[in-house]
């Protein structure tokens, strides 16, 4: 086999022990990698119906056919256990070297089993595999974890995916962080760290094999020349940072806990503005020739000296959300969750959530007594130094961070009983993971994308927003085409994510971002790559089945229709101003899009999947076990 | 300490522009061993810091100290070009070289137990192959003499512009 090693390593924590797994080459042509094939071990090696915090959620790494290639932006990995916060498949994606070297290790994949009774980090040094004490790797943040494991292998060429305090302390959308990159979302830091497991270190010293070297060195250098191109201008000179004011323009910008579509300060947390004040240099993850990461640095004020890489996502999450217009407490707080290794969407919004729940009065300045604050703070909207310390709070579970480390879903249930309040009507998440930087009410087959989110609110899983934003379908109203817009764009998204390939190199193959622009220049790359004859059809098929072991998981696991909802705001509240005044998705109108979605997918009104089309995608083993 | 000023042309990277991609050492390694392994790369990528980020090859040090280290004599430095070229029949891989390079820039190969140094692609017609695949124009071919006037050229022109 080219292109793949044929083999996934297993370690059970508990028994301190290894063993190597022979997959046929079937196995790769059906689930590629990524989240695709991190979903498919996940469903292999799950203890069903188990609890995501049990020893029985296993971590899952698959990753991608082109890690290790030149293969522009190929070195990405897909990482999926059951996630704390939704209870559904949790699948992530990060870049950079991490899996490049898992991958010149000689692995396709990694299963870690099972819990530990001590702290260790795993040492994946090509073949041999070494389970170490992590005591001292213990309160470290996600890149000084890095650099302390380097030092202690006495090699530069270690790289580790790891969780910081805020995973140790099982901060629900704590995640792993891997070259200053992050598997983001659904909460894999407190899966690593109920499992007691800090870090996992590879030295791979091997190349990688593909079938046609020549070939794909040759597609690999247009590519790369395109990449520098009007294409991901966007992307280079900006970076994501660019979509607060495109998405203020729109009026969709979510502003102080999604209350409203437009920031009146969002010139000053724009990326425009960040480019000017506080952009120290662009970076990449490896193997990516676009460089899009802005990082970015505080110069002045309390919290000069913080620096990190600010995407769109954790932006809008910290500033406009939190009403907070001073970009250096945004930063911070993005710095707070990147070195403390958790979701700065996550935590963003809930933060907003506990900003709007004290203006409402349900908070009071005592609820927020803590080490810093003796008397308790008022976390107001737009007060920065509360945003800050919220961060803080959450990371070490403190104080009101004790509850708020749960998520929006769980800290508003926890608050409604103790105080018989109403937060649940302000707690913006999707099967509990928060929403992502896009109000849906404005957006309206993306807001079926996001309902229908098998692992919540997503914004990288459907990518529906495309069609809305560009104007190919009318954003405001509905139609009887949605269903398949949104079919469509989901599954097209799910081949990048299953190969992967970064979505920012979409237009760099001949100009047009589509499947027909795309698809047969990514058949050339795997072809080259591992010597199969992949088509335009085959293509295309591994966005289908990826989506599909997805939610073959989540059915599983007991999902039902009733879970693809929209938070309680976006079924009864209209946007206020703007140019997405008056929007709203009243619950009868998500009925009918969920029809149409579940119709076009070839699924049953109840969304679930029928036998003979998990069959005709080669799924038969998935149909015995929950086809109906 | 670095010890030399040379007249050599060498790969300079300039930090600012490198974004770490690694393409370099891709091309490197794909050129030199036909295969996709960066460790085999001659030249390296460094992230010393969370924005410091460098690319080093050989630097053609004059009197080059990797060549007087050799107890082989097996580093012949070209008195024209200043590459240092490694001859595999008088080569151990006993790494007194790679002690010796101030610059980290020489390794063995496991396989071959020989050194590898940067040769500036010099049998290929259109020179190194990492500076015409680098997509950031992060790499080039110059001397440190070029190099100094490129930076006073530059100083000149931003004083100008204040």
């Amino acid at each position: 086999m080219y292109g793949y090693s044929g083999k996934i390593l297993h370690i059970d924590l508990k028994e301190k022990k290894n063993w190597v797994e022979e997959k046929p080459e079937s196995f790769y042509k059906t689930y590629i990698g990524g989240v695709s094939m991190a979903s498919r071990l996940c469903w292999e090696n799950i203890e069903v119906g188990c609890d995501p915090l049990s020893p029985g959620n296993p971590v899952c790494i698959a990753n991608g056919i082109f890690a290790g290639t030149p293969v522009p932006v190929g070195g990405k990995y897909g990482l999926a256990s059951k996630s704390p916060l939704t209870g559904f498949i949790g699948d992530s994606l990060s870049g950079s070297w991490f899996t490049i070297a898992l991958k010149r290790a000689g692995w396709d994949g990694v299963v870690v089993h099972n819990s530990s009774d001590d702290w260790v980090y795993i040492f994946i040094d090509d073949d041999r595999i070494q389970i170490r004490d992590a005591k001292k790797l213990l309160g470290k943040g996600t890149f000084a974890t890095e650099e302390a494991i380097r030092e202690e292998l006495g090699d530069d060429q270690v790289r580790s995916a790891t969780i910081g305090p805020a995973g140790e302390n099982l901060v629900l959308f704590g995640n792993v962080t891997n070259d200053g990159r992050q598997a983001g979302r659904t909460g894999h830091g407190a899966v690593w760290g109920s499992k007691k497991l800090k870090a996992i270190s590879v030295r791979g010293t091997h190349g990688v094999k593909v079938a046609d070297p020549d070939t794909l060195m040759k597609l690999s250098f247009e590519i790369t020349d395109a990449a520098q191109g009007p294409h991901t201008s966007k992307y280079r000179m900006l970076g994501t940072a660019t979509n607060v004011l495109n998405m203020n323009k729109i009026g969709l910008l979510p502003t102080r806990n999604y209350q409203q579509g437009v920031f009146e300060d969002a010139e000053m947390v724009s990326g425009e503005y960040l480019d000017e004040h506080h952009k120290v240099k662009v970076i990449a993850c490896a193997q990516c020739p676009i460089a899009c990461e802005q990082m970015s640095a505080v110069r002045d004020g309390p919290y000069a000296g913080a620096m990190t890489g600010i995407e769109y996502e954790c932006l809008y999450a910290v500033s406009s959300n939190c009403g907070i217009n001073d970009l250096r407490a945004a930063i911070k707080m993005i710095e707070i969750c990147d070195q403390g290794g958790m979701d700065a969407m996550s935590c963003g919004v809930t933060v907003s959530w506990t900003m709007e729940s004290f203006e409402r009065g349900v908070f009071k300045k005592e609820d927020f007594i803590c080490k810093k604050y003796p008397e308790g703070f008022e976390p107001y909207f737009g007060n920065g130094e509360a945003g800050v310390t919220l961060c803080e709070l959450i990371r070490d579970r403190e104080a009101i961070g004790e509850m708020l480390s749960l998520g929006t879903k769980r800290a508003s249930k926890i608050t409604d009983e103790e105080r018989g309040s109403e937060t649940y009507k302000w707690a913006m998440n999707i099967k509990g993971l928060e929403n992502p930087g896009y109000d849906a009410r404005g957006l309206k087959t993306f807001s079926v994308g996001l309902a229908t989110g098998t692992r919540g609110g997503c914004h990288n899983r459907s990518a529906a927003y495309d069609p809305d934003i560009k104007g190919e379908v009318d954003r405001f109203t509905i139609d009887d085409t949605r269903g398949e817009v949104a079919r469509s764009s989901e599954e097209y998204a799910a081949v990048y994510d299953a190969l992967p390939l970064c979505k920012f190199i979409r237009r760099c193959f001949t100009g047009k971002a589509d499947r027909a622009g795309a698809w047969p220049m990514i058949a050339d790359l795997i072809n080259a790559t591992t010597g199969w004859d992949f088509t335009y059809d085959d293509v295309d098929a591994i966005g289908i089945r990826a989506h599909t072991i997805k939610k073959a998981f989540n059915i599983r696991e007991g999902w039902t229709r009733a879970d693809d909802t929209l938070p309680y705001r976006w079924l009864h509240d209209k946007i206020p101003e703007g140019a997405s005044a008056g929007c709203v998705i009243p619950e009868n109108e998500l009925e009918q899009l969920l029809d149409m979605y579940y119709a076009a997918k070839g699924w049953t009104n109840d969304g679930l999947m029928p036998k003979d089309l998990l069959v005709s995608l080669g799924m038969e083993d998935v149909a015995e076990e929950i086809g109906v | 300490m670095v010890t030399s000023t040379s007249k050599y042309k060498y790969i300079a990277c300039d930090p600012a522009k490198c974004v770490g991609c690694q393409l370099c050492e891709y091309i490197c390694s794909y050129t030199k061993n036909g295969d996709y392994n960066t460790y085999r790369s001659r030249i390296r990528t460094v992230r010393a810091e969370e924005v410091l980020i460098t690319a080093i090859a050989c630097h053609t040090c004059e009197d080059a100290p990797c060549v007087i280290a050799c107890t082989t004599d097996a580093l012949i430095q070209d008195p024209v070009s200043g590459i240092v070229r490694v001859d595999p029949s008088r080569c151990d891989g006993c790494a007194w070289c790679i002690e010796a390079c101030d610059f980290g820039a020489i390794s063995i190969n496991p396989a071959t137990k020989l050194a590898e140094i940067c040769d500036q692609c010099e049998t290929m017609e259109d020179g190194p192959q990492c500076v015409i695949w680098c997509p950031k124009d992060a790499l080039e071919l110059t001397t440190p003499e070029l190099r100094a006037q490129k930076a006073r050229r530059k100083l000149a022109s931003e004083e100008a512009l204040t």
